[in-house]
């Protein structure tokens, strides 16, 4: 019996990792594929139907065929898990300066190393203002 | 945010990204992006503190980073609009922050 490579289960496997981290290195750099990983959850989705139906051509050896399948499964399920219900554990922040309060000055290092001082841009003639934009970081 | 800039810079706005990643970090992210204003670097976290946004351990390796955050601040260093987010992925859309930086003087 020739031993035939199950393409559509090993396919939709490699397919659903390519789904996590195709989210985290490219889709969540911009906003319409990062709010809504609307682009990650249809790799996904053609991940599980390759993943289906590479188990169910599967001969011999169907216990490996389920367990690339529900490892494949779970894969979304984790990225579910971390994307929707991970990200809403997010500190009270009750200390952050409200409407009407003085934001803190500070001086900080830009991309090139420069120190920027928020006063400073402030002052100058032409600013009616500067918008803070805090956020996680590159990852 | 980016298409939005120039509207912002055309109120007299001036964006400031800040977050614990180096110098380095974001000059990377800034290329890979294609931003153009400030991405500022808070390294130990000082300045995050100071504004009580402080999300300790959730970052890679259990850094302590900055849960995300908007804050429009005018010529007195007052803030005159904010936005905290429930979720790292849904910062303010600019369309707020511009009606909110058009009020400015």
């Amino acid at each position: 019996m020739s031993r035939r490579i199950n393409w559509p289960l090993w396919s939709g496997f490699a397919l659903s990792i390519a789904a996590f981290f195709s989210y985290f290195s490219f889709f969540i750099l911009f906003p319409i594929t990062r709010d809504v990983p609307w682009a990650t959850l249809i790799l996904f989705a053609f991940a599980i139907v390759l993943l289906v139906i590479g188990l169910r051509k599967a001969v011999g050896r169907r216990i490996v065929a389920w367990i690339v399948t529900i490892l494949g499964i779970l894969v979304c399920v984790f990225f579910c898990f971390a994307i929707f219900l991970a990200t809403k554990m997010l500190p009270a922040s009750q200390g952050a300066p409200a409407i009407g309060a003085k934001a803190p000055g500070f001086v900080l290092l830009d991309t090139n190393r420069r120190p920027v001082a928020l006063a400073q841009l402030l002052a100058e003639p032409s600013t009616k203002g500067v918008i803070l934009i805090f956020y996680r970081g590159y990852w | 945010m980016e298409e939005h800039l120039a509207e912002l810079r055309a109120a007299g706005i001036q964006p400031l990204a800040i977050s614990v990643d180096t110098p380095e970090e974001s000059r990377d992210l800034s290329k890979k992006a294609g931003y153009t204003f400030p991405l500022l670097s808070d390294r130990n976290a000082e300045t995050i503190r100071r504004y009580d946004l402080l999300h300790k351990g959730a970052g890679e390796h259990g850094r302590d980073i900055a849960r995300p955050a908007e804050f429009l601040v005018d010529r007195n260093g007052i803030v005159r609009w904010r936005n905290l987010t429930g979720d790292f992925r849904i910062r303010a859309r600019p369309e707020q922050m511009l009606d909110a930086a058009r009020q400015l003087r």
